[in-house]
């Protein structure tokens, strides 16, 4: 009989957990419109989450790019398709790698610090003390996070995207000696702008409000004690890198799995 | 004057990103090539249309005219049929051949168009009527097994 109580008190921890995390989503959706009034705090959360993060993301896209182009010029050569390798590397970031990388680079860099930012926050009561003066913390800290993280994440995939492309294009150009013009003419006939490019940045947008929201919970949700915020910044990393390949495999599946 | 030098970094971030998206969009997509541009519809049946996929290039004598739009099995008399989108700056003539091609020995197939001679240009929304279909590698190889035999046989017969 423990069993099954121990089993059912799990379920119902479970599903009350699920249960909070939406409502608080949908909280956050609804303090979306009275954020977007005061667009200042948007644009500092966007500095501080967005610019600050952009060192990391673009030295990581070339880094990607230029590895790619090595690592597929050595397989692309045995089939004589060197010539296509910019459009292999281009494919695999702009459907794949931008998004994701980007997303967990993002996790690591943006997401822990908004986790930690908000359950300080909570752990020193400030969120206490603007909710005596009336005013919602979701709409005040909350929410113009949430906006900057949805703004930020796509801008910083499509440039992880266009940086490891002239990444790729340095190594297949300079290093290796493709034709430069087959290697973008070759990306030009493979790549559509709507299909590749277009589904990149609504995947990253999708991931933006994961990993954003993920990241807000877990700050505003933490136990208000150091052990607390170090266990929240963990979940955060976690909970979003996981979501946000799960994801991936779902929104893959609805968009590129029918056609060629 | 640091809030002024914030929004200042952050209009440069959101600057930089929609470079980034113009530069992939132009330089390393399709974006320049008619995916705006106008296009009229041309159907071609074809008795086998092999590799053929949607979104293969169009062309006539090598250059890229148009696309593939979509490829369906026609129920009545088991063809496919394959609806082109070409651009509307290339007219071609009524009796114009299309033929499944490949791009070099195991490339992509694509279609060709070969311009007739008539007077009259296909109309939008047009039938191309003379079609040849894409080949097929163990056709080919069965064809020319059969023709070895065949050779064989004659020759076997001839010193008689």
């Amino acid at each position: 009989m423990n069993v099954f109580a121990a089993l059912g008190a799990r379920a119902l921890a479970v599903f009350r957990g699920w249960g909070h995390a939406a409502l608080f989503f949908v909280d956050l959706l609804r303090a979306l419109l009275p954020a977007l009034r005061r667009f200042g705090l948007v644009v500092t959360q966007i500095h501080a989450i967005g610019n600050r993060s952009l060192v990391i993301i673009l030295a990581s896209g070339l880094a990607v790019g230029f590895v790619l182009a090595l690592q597929l010029y050595n397989t692309l050569i045995t089939f004589g398709a060197a010539e296509s390798l910019g459009l292999v590397v281009n494919l695999s970031l702009v459907r794949e790698l931008g998004p994701v990388v980007t997303t967990l680079l993002f996790a690591g860099r943006a997401g822990t610090s908004l986790t930690a930012e908000i359950g300080l926050m909570k752990a020193g009561e400030q969120i206490a003390a603007l909710e005596l003066m009336a005013i919602d913390p979701r709409q005040r800290v909350l929410a113009p996070r949430f906006i900057a993280g949805i703004i930020s994440m796509p801008l910083l995939a499509i440039l992880f995207s266009a940086i490891g492309i002239l990444g790729a294009w340095v190594v297949a150009v300079g290093l290796i000696g493709i034709d430069a013009g087959n290697f973008w003419a070759i990306q030009q006939n493979g790549v559509d702008v709507w299909r590749d490019v277009g589904n990149g940045v609504i995947k990253s947008a999708v991931f933006g409000v994961i990993c954003t929201a993920v990241a807000l919970y877990q700050g505003y949700e933490t136990e208000a004690t150091p052990e607390g915020v170090a266990y929240a910044t963990t979940r955060t990393v976690v909970i979003s890198s996981l979501g946000v390949l799960g994801m991936d495999f779902i929104l893959t599946a609805l968009m590129f799995s029918t056609g060629r | 004057m640091a809030k002024r030098n914030i929004e200042i970094l952050v209009g440069l971030f959101v600057v930089l990103g929609l470079l980034a998206l113009v530069f992939v969009a132009l330089k390393a997509a399709n974006l320049t090539s008619f995916s705006n541009g106008q296009t009229y519809v041309l159907t071609a049946r074809f008795d086998n249309i092999g590799g053929l996929k949607a979104r293969a290039p169009v062309r006539s004598a090598g250059v890229v005219v148009g696309r593939v739009t979509s490829i369906s099995l026609d129920p009545k008399t088991y063809q496919g049929v394959v609806t082109l989108a070409v651009d509307q700056r290339f007219q071609f003539p009524k009796d114009s051949a299309a033929k499944i091609l490949t791009a070099g020995l195991l490339g992509d197939q694509y279609i060709g168009i070969e311009p007739g001679g008539d007077d009259a240009n296909l109309a939008p929304d047009g039938v191309i009527a003379q079609t040849q279909s894409a080949v097929v590698l163990e056709n080919l190889i069965g064809q020319f097994l059969t023709g070895k035999a065949a050779d064989a046989g004659t020759a076997a017969e001839a010193p008689k």
